[in-house]
């Protein structure tokens, strides 16, 4: 089969397995819940790549984030549902859904328009949500312990090392999805919509169903992300959660991810979630100044993200589609 | 009645200061086409060195009243000094580059300047309330009102009125309207577009440290204080039309009131009603209720 | 023979502009038709409303018999007509080769499952790689196509609206921003790539040399009215075609003496 065939997937097959297997075996906890909050956050980037390769940002994406986090917190708290089987699929679902109805009008803008009316939206929701008393208003609440066909860990340890196999699993399965969409001709339309819309309108495909496409899937990969962060933080407020500060950190990581690969965003959220930790410890007050100094770097300076220079170091070209 | 009163006057202070800041966002979005996400850490520059000299002045036995001209010299230090280097630093190397990547470069300078603040300032908050308490309170219609919120409703009208004055009388505001309605065009007239942004990035500065600062001493000034205010003064200007001065004294009206009904009589719908209507705004009439006069481009 | 298109009555106001006043043309299968007009003439008006860019104030459009006024573009793509344009529409961070992928890739997509398709396969690298030597551009394939010669880049763009294997093609000023040298040897290639193709084509065209040696039929457009629809043999020795039209371009001087040789007077020379 042509999948065999396919460098990258063997190369996401490889490094997620030996990823998975490596901390199974030898990471210790810190390291393994690090690793599940960057991968959590990293499944919300993924679907923001796809968004920046059409040429667009949005500054709202803490809408589905938020979305994705509260719904799962909220089937446990309200029909005592606690089965991440059912759990995450719903948070993509309800982020997905809710991303396919705010698309019809998404859909109409670009640039700075785009980003504006994305971060509205979200904002509507934290507007919400800081206020609903019965969901803690900024306190939030705490999530349900997750089980697993229907079965829960006895310890935190045994938690952890399910969360972290499980969201190993899910990141491949996402990443090689993404891939694979990307390759295809629906993906190809990301390029070809950003370069050029009359075009695309000429050679007979609506350049406002494709945006709505891949604004449909952003949306769902980030409800999904939202969903394992808030089982794995064990905890939803709206300030972690929905704040317009969340779109900056997600659109932040994408960017020092860089475009180039499907791996960009879980290589690039490990470093950021990695950086975030030895920051603080070294230099308490200074983690926004490394974030910050770190994006106006990227601008400037790197603009392919993290992943051109591991790309450079693989001795390969860009991977565009 | 009195209701009616009290949200109109709460309305108002809450526009005044929001106005003031916005009004710094909206000249620098219409001239430099800049969105400038770091105008928030302005208003907390603004904010933290007014409060700062306030505390100081006041242990030097100034009066009460005396500690006023901290706020002057705050906006002016901070929209002057930080608005020059960054300007000349970061601001000036994004002129023509996509817009959406500059709002990033600039959120990424308001995380680092938000950060400054906590290693030059600390963590701890500051109160300064002396100039508050310099300000007599009045009667309105029976209400106490206090009198500081009123002295910030009347800063906010002679700022707008003269910035609408130097932009509409003055040699360098009729520049600034030329650019702002066709860029291309105004460099070709051979004005020097480059230091018309320069002043106008410092002036925008200006502006938003002011609004930190007026505010700095009816509240308490702690970490993570600019960070409301950007998306505030993003719904104002968005609202309004951005890089309208018009727009902006709408767009700061309208949230004001708004939020001050909401406070007083419905306090679930505090935020949400804000951004609903920039929301709306933007789906009904993107371009702002009052977007400014633009040279037509095919 | 039934024509393939059929423009009936079309109208076309902007406020109080008129951009395209009483237009009725009826083009038959596989000709070769030359607009011609000065600028702001209402040529361009025509191919955006038979494209479905513009929609008529009134009037009708009919391809193949089938009503198709005021269509989108992508429908009418769908249905058989393609267009290039005045300012080439590629996409410019993408390589000549990928720029036809994609394009193929589109135009065979019928639905969402046919669009989840891999976009490289054998079957469209094939097709991708006969355009590339058919518009010979076949030097340029891995060029980025920001990058090209502006000659290129009108070969691609014109390429690229042949994916999808139209029955009319309409050319916006084909030899625009094109030195004079080079203008024959690219309309050759055009041309002969799309008799290959076998389609219809329309294009708009400022060189007169070019619209004698091309086509078999003018239409010549003044104040948005069709002014004149002949042969070339007759329609650029039209007096109408020559004072409206003909005056204000490069070789008016030259065509008008042309004129005056053919109907024996001076009259038409400049007063």
């Amino acid at each position: 089969m042509d999948m065999i065939k396919d460098k990258t997937i063997v190369g996401l097959t490889i490094g997620f397995a030996a990823v998975a297997i490596l901390g199974v075996f030898v990471m210790p906890d810190w390291l393994l819940s690090q690793t599940v909050i960057a991968f959590a956050r990293a499944l919300a980037v993924l679907g923001l790549l796809v968004l920046w390769r059409t040429g667009l940002v949005s500054f709202g994406h803490a809408l589905y984030f938020g979305l994705g986090a509260y719904t799962v917190a909220m089937l446990g708290r309200y029909f005592g549902i606690s089965e991440v089987l059912i759990t995450l699929p719903a948070a993509t679902l309800v982020a997905g859904g809710i991303g396919f109805v705010l698309g019809f009008v998404i859909r109409r803008y670009r640039e700075i328009f785009f980003a504006m009316l994305n971060l509205a939206f979200s904002m509507v929701l934290f507007g919400i949500l800081v206020k609903t008393e019965s969901l803690g208003s900024t306190d939030g609440f705490s999530v349900e312990q997750p089980t697993l066909f229907g079965i829960g860990t006895d310890t935190a340890s045994n938690k952890l090392v399910v969360m972290y196999v499980g969201i190993c699993v899910v990141g491949w399965l996402a990443a090689v999805l993404v891939h694979r969409y990307l390759q295809s001709v629906l993906g190809s339309l990301s390029t070809a919509v950003r370069d050029n819309e009359i075009r695309v309108e000429y050679l007979g495909y609506s350049v406002a169903e494709a945006i709505h496409g891949k604004y449909v899937m952003s949306a769902a990969l980030t409800g999904l992300g939202g969903g394992f962060m808030a089982i794995a933080l064990g905890q939803v407020d709206p300030e972690s959660m929905v704040n317009w500060t969340v779109s900056g950190e997600l659109v932040f990581v994408t960017i020092l991810s860089g475009p180039g690969s499907v791996a960009a965003p879980f290589i690039g959220s490990l470093i950021f979630e990695l950086l975030r930790t030895y920051a603080t410890e070294i230099l308490p007050q200074g983690w926004q100044l490394i974030v910050g100094g770190t994006l106006l770097l990227i601008i400037f300076f790197l603009p392919g993200g993290v992943w051109s220079i591991i790309s450079k170091a693989m001795g390969r070209k860009e991977a565009e589609p | 009645m009195n209701l009616a009163l009290t949200i109109l006057v709460d309305g108002l202070g809450y526009a005044s200061y929001l106005f003031i800041v916005s009004l710094g966002l909206t000249i620098i979005f219409g001239v430099l086409k800049i969105l400038n996400v770091a105008h928030g850490a302005f208003y907390a520059w603004g904010a933290y060195l007014c409060a700062f000299l306030v505390g100081q002045f006041s242990t030097m036995g100034v009066s009460d009243i005396g500690t006023m001209i901290a706020i002057p010299i705050a906006a002016l230090t901070v929209g002057i000094v930080l608005g020059s280097m960054i300007e000349r630093t970061i601001i000036k190397n994004l002129y023509g580059r996509d817009e959406v990547l500059i709002v990033l470069a600039t959120f990424g300078l308001f995380l680092v300047l938000e950060d400054i603040i906590l290693l030059v300032f600390g963590v701890d908050p500051y109160f300064a309330y002396q100039p508050t308490y310099a300000m007599p309170g009045f009667l309105i219609g029976g209400i106490y009102q206090d009198g500081y919120k009123l002295s910030m409703i009347v800063l906010s009208l002679v700022v707008g009125i003269a910035s609408w004055a130097v932009l509409n009388r003055t040699h360098w505001g009729k520049l600034v309207s030329a650019i702002i309605f066709d860029n291309d065009l105004a460099i070709a007239m051979g004005i020097n577009v480059r230091r018309v942004f320069y002043v106008v990035f410092v002036a925008g500065a200006v502006l938003g440290a002011l609004g930190g600062a007026y505010i700095a001493p009816t509240i308490s000034v702690a970490p993570g204080f600019g960070i409301e205010v950007i998306v505030l003064s993003f719904a104002v200007v968005v609202i309004g039309g951005m890089g309208s001065i018009v727009g902006a004294a709408i767009g700061a009206l309208m949230v004001g009131i708004l939020r001050a009904y909401a406070v007083l009589q419905w306090p679930e719908i505090e935020l949400f009603v804000v951004y609903a209507v920039m929301a709306a705004v933007l789906i009904f009439r993107p371009e702002g209720l009052f977007a400014p006069a633009k040279a037509r481009k095919i | 023979m039934s024509p393939i298109l059929e423009v009936t009555g079309i109208n076309k106001t902007f406020g109080a502009v008129t951009a395209a006043k009483d237009i009725n043309v009826s083009v038959a299968n596989d000709e070769i038709i030359g607009i011609i007009g000065a600028n702001g003439a209402g040529k361009t008006t025509f191919v955006n409303m038979v494209t479905g860019w513009l929609e008529p104030t009134t009037g009708s459009i009919k391809f193949d018999g089938r009503d198709i006024t005021g269509m989108a573009p992508r429908r009418i793509t769908r249905l058989g007509i393609s267009r290039s344009f005045q300012v080439a529409q590629v996409f410019s961070t993408a390589t000549v080769f990928d720029n036809l992928m994609i394009a193929l890739g589109i135009a065979e997509t019928t639905s969402i499952l046919s669009a989840l398709r891999p976009l490289r396969r054998a079957g469209l690298e094939q097709r991708a790689d006969l355009l590339l030597k058919r518009y010979r551009i076949d030097d340029y394939r891995d060029a980025v196509a920001s990058t090209l010669p502006q000659g290129v880049r009108k070969l691609l763009d014109i390429a690229m609206a042949m994916v999808s294997e139209p029955r009319i093609l309409l050319l916006d000023e084909p030899t625009s921003g094109i030195s004079v040298e080079e203008k024959f040897d690219l309309m050759d290639i055009v041309m002969s790539a799309l008799k290959e193709e076998g389609v219809t084509v329309l294009f708009v065209e400022h060189d007169m040399e070019i619209v004698e040696r091309y086509v078999d039929r003018v239409l010549a457009f003044y104040q948005g009215e069709i002014i004149c629809d002949a042969p070339p043999s007759e329609a650029l020795i039209d007096p109408k075609v020559i004072e409206f039209v003909i005056g204000d371009e490069p070789q008016g001087q030259m065509m008008r003496e042309k004129a005056a040789l053919h109907t024996g007077s001076g009259e038409t020379s400049d007063a």
